[in-house]
């Protein structure tokens, strides 16, 4: 059985924090030949360029090849070719599959038939765990721990499939966590019952207010996409709440840092960006380390082979 | 046992399955691949009247006992039927169906946008014991049994 990377919520506390620790490893020296002469696979039946690029610096740096496609209009899923035939075919030339996929549960399915790892890059609205990783280490790295942290969670956290995981994967670090979103992005009932279920403390908020920000330690903004709206009034009359701006962060806590997953659109504004507590473009940076740790670790190297490299 | 119900021919050997509800007869002789079974003498009573249920179906099959894996299966559509087992024209046992902690190949996922949805693959749901609820293996939605599609 190969090892595989499909859902946050299969990961150990302790194989977190050993993942991050190997993250940490490539932080500090993130060139390595550790992969010299592998084969990393991308598929990517669904664009995502950031995370594309995420994945193939990752295995740049660390000595491997890439192979794969980009878009799904020139493979043969469009001829009608199984999910279950590509990743077969795939398997005979690659050491490990990275894939995005639009339907959910495929990344999951793949590595049931696969003869090689799979890290999900994404399926469809389900879940994204390297992602999470990146999150995580970037809380981490910004607040010297994961445990005990107030961490505020703002924008649509209905459909917000980061946002989602990264409640389930703080379930190990004793949280409070802060939800802000309109009504109809409030976060489902499912999660909240996840919350009660691990005794993670929580409270809702329509406003976004200074108050919130003053206790946060983590401030996690995400997209609030017109598209997510069946009645375009009640966008209208939110789009602009949910906005961060400069002059909202003036009682913020000094080790506070806001992040957000990227592309961002409006919902932070530029001049966040010269504040000291604006950490979302590091954070992207990040992605390539929590990512050469999971595809080191897929691939069965360990923290010891990394560190004595 | 009503004397509709002893209409349906009695059977020597084989497995009765009882107070089926009417309208689930059909997904019943789905389930149990009943048009398979090659040379087996299958009986069905559908529309039956029943002091219980209003309407009422019965199906007997002969000589064949069917595995608890292939009964629970049942559980999906019609969880109160009951289930009888014949030697010698005689009730030697009589069962009921329990929903299986999983469930293979028989529940459609109600999400469009699941793999199984869109993929040549049996569907795979997990139940907990005493919960109404399915969740499907692969995309994690969950769906009340009263719900589900069959396949
Ligand atoms: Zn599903």
């Amino acid at each position: 059985m190969p090892r595989n990377l499909v859902g946050i919520d299969a990961l150990t506390r302790d194989k977190i924090l050993y993942l991050l620790d190997m993250a940490r490893e490539f932080e500090l020296r993130p060139n390595r030949k550790l992969l010299d002469g592998r084969i990393v696979a991308t598929l990517f039946f669904e664009p995502s360029t950031r995370t594309r690029l995420s994945f193939e610096t990752a295995a740049n740096r660390l000595g491997a090849k890439v192979i794969g496609f980009t878009d799904p209009k020139v493979t043969s899923s469009t001829k009608g070719e199984t999910l279950k035939d590509t990743i077969l075919m795939v398997g005979n030339y690659a050491d490990v599959i990275v894939m995005r996929h639009y339907l959910e549960g495929a990344a999951l399915y793949a590595s049931e038939v696969s003869p090689v790892p799979v890290i999900n890059a994404g399926d469809g609205a389900h879940q994204h765990p390297t992602q999470t990783m990146l999150d995580l280490y970037t809380i981490r790295q910004t607040q010297g721990t994961l445990e005990n942290l107030n961490i505020c969670l703002v924008g649509d956290l209905r459909y917000g499939r980061t946002v989602h995981s990264l409640l389930m994967a703080m379930r190990h670090f004793n949280p409070t966590f802060h939800f802000v979103a309109p009504p109809s992005l409030a976060m489902p009932d499912e999660y909240k019952e996840y919350c009660r279920e691990y005794g993670i403390h929580y409270e809702e908020h329509e406003e976004f207010s200074e108050a919130i920000i003053a206790q946060s330690d983590i401030l996690y903004m995400t997209r609030v996409q017109r598209e997510r709206f069946s009645d375009l009034m009640e966008y209208e009359r939110v789009k602009d709440v949910y906005i961060l701006r400069r002059d909202m962060l003036r009682e913020a806590k000094t080790n506070m840092r806001i992040l957000h997953p990227l592309p961002r659109v409006n919902e932070i504004h530029v001049d966040v960006d010269d504040d000291p507590h604006a950490y979302y473009f590091q954070q992207a940076r990040n992605g390539i380390y929590a990512r050469q740790a999971i595809i080191c670790d897929v691939l069965g190297l360990t923290l010891e082979d990394i560190r004595h490299d | 046992m009503t004397n509709e119900t002893r209409m349906v021919a009695a059977i020597e050997n084989g497995t009765v399955i009882d107070h089926i509800p009417s309208e689930k007869l059909f997904a019943i002789v789905r389930l149990l691949r009943l048009e398979e079974l090659g040379r087996h003498k299958v009986f069905i009573g559908y529309n039956l009247d029943s002091q219980l249920m209003g309407s009422k179906s019965i199906i007997k099959v002969s000589d064949r006992y069917f595995t608890d894996a292939e009964l629970n299966q049942l559980s999906v559509v019609a969880p109160n039927v009951t289930l009888c087992i014949i030697r010698g024209y005689k009730v030697t046992e009589k069962k009921r169906v329990a929903l299986p902690d999983t469930l293979r190949g028989i529940v459609r996922c109600n999400n469009p946008k699941c793999i199984t949805n869109n993929e040549p693959m049996p569907t795979l749901f997990h139940h907990t014991t005493g919960s109404q609820v399915l969740r499907c293996h692969y995309c994690d939605k969950e769906q009340n049994i009263s719900e589900v599609k069959l396949i």
